[in-house]
């Protein structure tokens, strides 16, 4: 019955992908019975029908995603597959880019931060980003993680944390803290690379956001500093929500607990091959195209 | 089958030989052309010279005390007998010659009574290379002369107002108008031009209209500077005539109250190196990493929080060198003022900004075009300053730039 009504939905969109779409749909639907029709506020993010477009290119094609809370998510996929792009509309940074377009909705618990009533300001404060490549401001390491909290209102008062405290907290919490402790007035960009992305971790919760997006966090360091932010992942799902692009599929076997593998259709857009728990992907997939890539024939 | 490699590698150390000896054979003209410009200038500054007076000193002198050792009382006399009463009644219309100091009264004398002037002179390289030959001419043709070397760039030359004398003369009145004016340049454009390259790049999108006004900027920067005079001449000496002569707020000098003042010269600059600023600013701006502004966004930052906190203090090295370079232009533009209407002889400070006023390439125009040679040492004395003063803003702009750099 549920198998039926999303295929409906999409025969509604445009007939001619029924065929492609709904091998990709049923094996959705065979985890994630939700995904569907509902709007499930339990959900820390789901993409509906979510397409984006660059001009008149379509680099995602009607993406179905629900990524559940406190945990992490990898999206895996070869080059070019729209990962990023995806990642980027979940907190509208992708609307930076003066050609993008984005078709469909993305609820936050529920809500739709597309909508018109929705300061992307507020979306961006509690949904954060960590980058591909380390880019903490060109300030000294204390006022990289102080700033985002002071420009958002951050008032010290009784019972809560002096700005003192609340970026010694969360540099501790970014695995940072023992290392910077006695130079935090020298430039964030006197760290090493891996401590660079680690500080912008720290920056992130410093806003105390929900979701955390880390789109390629580790690609740009070195194994050791790699696995550092891989360890800090899983101490920080404990409190956030974490998606994670990455091309390493080692790295999305060994952080996440759920994984969706994307890939491009002929016409090069990007879409969902498939979703589930990263243990059944990387043993048991449903799809020949994820097992291609995952075993290395493919992407 | 593989393919034949030929061994060329002699031919081609030689082509690169080749453009390697042209580019530097581009540079060493270029130095060779700089060092021409100063050796004419600084041969002009200093040299000997031959001063003579109308009256004898010594004939001046009082019971046997010579000029430069009178008392007050005593030069007050020696003018009084020997100026006409017209002349005396001139100068005292403002301060009586009582109310003068030593040094004045004695610097008048001189100047009225024993009216010195310069008989001859000759450039600095003469004056070295060809000494004795000087010393026996001057013997020979100006035997009251007085053989002596003078230098014109000197703290005097800076610091009095513009004379008929060459003796007398100075720039004081033309840079007091150039700095007034070039102030005023730097208060308008740079605000107006940040602010516009700000609004292209980081709030105006990216449609047609836009397109069109970013190009009509970077023609705008080429447009000659005497089109902006005749713009400066329109608006602010014609149309913006109450605001620019002073008429509005009552301060302006009836005498001279027609819009040809430092206010409108200052403007007409700033209209001309605006677009040199935007663009330059623009630059600045666009090369700030849009990794950053995604750092800042991604934080909860508003456009104007990126903007204020991150983009303009990574930007603010590039435009400030933009700006002083721009400025440097304006510095020495002659052109456009001319057609706004700058005087070419007062001698008067400006006294505000609704001033007539003078600057510094008009001063240094005004004099080359003078019949007397004593002249084109003031020019070349005035062109030094000008220089000097070039040379000190650009170095503030690579001080500004580095301090800036090391702060990142």
């Amino acid at each position: 019955m549920q198998q039926r009504s999303y295929y409906e939905t999409v025969t509604v969109h445009n007939y001619k992908e029924v065929r492609m779409l709904t091998s990709t749909a049923s094996l959705i639907l065979n985890n994630h019975v939700q995904e569907t029709t509902t709007i499930n506020p339990s959900f820390a993010m789901q993409a509906r029908d979510l397409s984006v477009y660059y001009g008149n290119f379509r680099a995602v094609k009607e993406v179905n995603l629900s990524i559940e809370s406190q945990k992490i998510t990898a999206i895996i996929g070869p080059s070019g597959c729209g990962k990023s792009t995806v990642i980027r509309t979940f907190n509208r940074m992708n609307e930076l880019v003066p050609t993008a377009r984005t078709e469909g909705e993305v609820y936050f618990m529920g809500n739709n931060i597309y909508a018109p009533n929705i300061d992307p300001v507020e979306v961006r404060r509690r949904i954060g980003m960590v980058f591909q490549k380390p880019n903490p401001f060109p300030r000294s390491i204390f006022e990289n993680v102080a700033w985002g909290a002071r420009i958002n209102g951050f008032k010290e008062g009784i019972g809560q944390p002096s700005m003192q405290e609340w970026v010694e907290q969360c540099l501790r919490k970014a695995a940072l803290w023992d290392e910077v402790y006695d130079k935090l007035d020298q430039s964030g960009l006197s760290l090493s690379g891996g401590q660079q992305q680690r500080l912008c971790i720290a920056r992130a919760i410093a806003v105390k956001p929900e979701v955390i997006l880390m789109d390629e966090p580790a690609s740009a360091l070195d194994p050791i500093a790699t696995l550092k932010i891989e360890e800090l992942m899983h101490e920080l799902a404990a409190e956030y929500t974490i998606i994670v692009v990455t091309h390493n599929m080692q790295q999305a076997a060994r952080v996440s607990d759920y994984t969706a593998f994307f890939s491009m259709d002929e016409d090069r857009a990007g879409i969902l091959v498939e979703y589930d728990l990263t243990k059944k992907i990387f043993t048991n997939p449903h799809d020949p195209r994820t097992e291609g890539y995952i075993t290395g024939r493919y992407g | 089958m593989s393919p034949q490699l030929e061994s060329n590698l002699p031919a081609r150390h030689r082509i690169g030989g080749f453009w390697k000896g042209i580019f530097q054979f581009s540079t060493i003209i270029g130095i060779i052309m700089l060092a021409l410009l100063l050796i004419t200038i600084i041969n002009n500054v200093t040299g000997y010279v031959v001063i003579g007076s109308k009256v004898d000193p010594q004939s001046l002198a009082i019971n046997g005390v010579a000029l430069e050792d009178m008392s007050k009382d005593d030069l007050v006399t020696v003018l009084e007998t020997n100026l006409s009463s017209g002349m005396i009644r001139q100068m005292t219309r403002e301060n009586p010659l009582e109310d003068l100091t030593e040094d004045e009264l004695y610097a008048i004398a001189i100047e009225k009574v024993v009216q010195q002037e310069i008989l001859a002179s000759w450039s600095l390289i003469d004056s070295i290379i060809n000494s004795d030959g000087i010393h026996a001419e001057a013997a020979e043709m100006y035997p009251d002369g007085e053989l002596q070397w003078k230098t014109w760039f000197t703290l005097d030359f800076i610091l009095s107002s513009a004379s008929s004398d060459p003796l007398n003369a100075g720039v004081r009145t033309a840079l007091l108008g150039s700095l007034l004016v070039i102030i005023i340049t730097i208060f308008v454009s740079l605000p107006m031009g940040v602010g516009a390259a700000i609004y292209l790049e980081e709030y105006a999108s990216d449609n047609w209209i836009n397109r069109l006004i970013k190009t009509n900027i970077t023609n705008l920067a080429g447009v000659p500077s005497i089109i902006y005079g005749m713009l400066g001449l329109a608006i602010f000496v014609r149309v913006l005539q109450p605001l620019t002569s002073g008429a509005m707020f009552g301060v302006g000098d009836p005498a001279t109250a027609n819009g040809r003042t430092i206010l409108s010269a200052g403007l007409t600059l700033a209209l001309l190196i605006l677009p040199l600023i935007i663009i330059n600013a623009q630059e600045a701006i666009r090369a700030v990493p849009d990794l950053l502004r995604q750092a800042s966004y991604g934080v909860g930052a508003t456009r104007w929080q990126t903007i204020w906190h991150h983009v303009l203090p990574h930007a603010i090295p590039g435009i400030l060198t933009g700006a002083i370079l721009a400025v440097s232009r304006a510095v020495g533009e002659t052109a456009p003022l001319v057609v706004v209407g700058a005087a070419t002889y007062i001698n008067f400070d400006p006294s505000s900004v609704f001033s007539k006023f003078t600057i510094l390439p008009i001063q240094i125009y005004q004099w080359t075009s003078r019949p007397q040679a004593e002249f084109r040492h003031l020019a070349s004395a005035a062109i030094l300053l000008l220089l000097i003063m070039l040379l000190t803003l650009n170095a503030t702009a690579i001080l500004l730039r580095n301090r800036y750099r090391s702060q990142l």
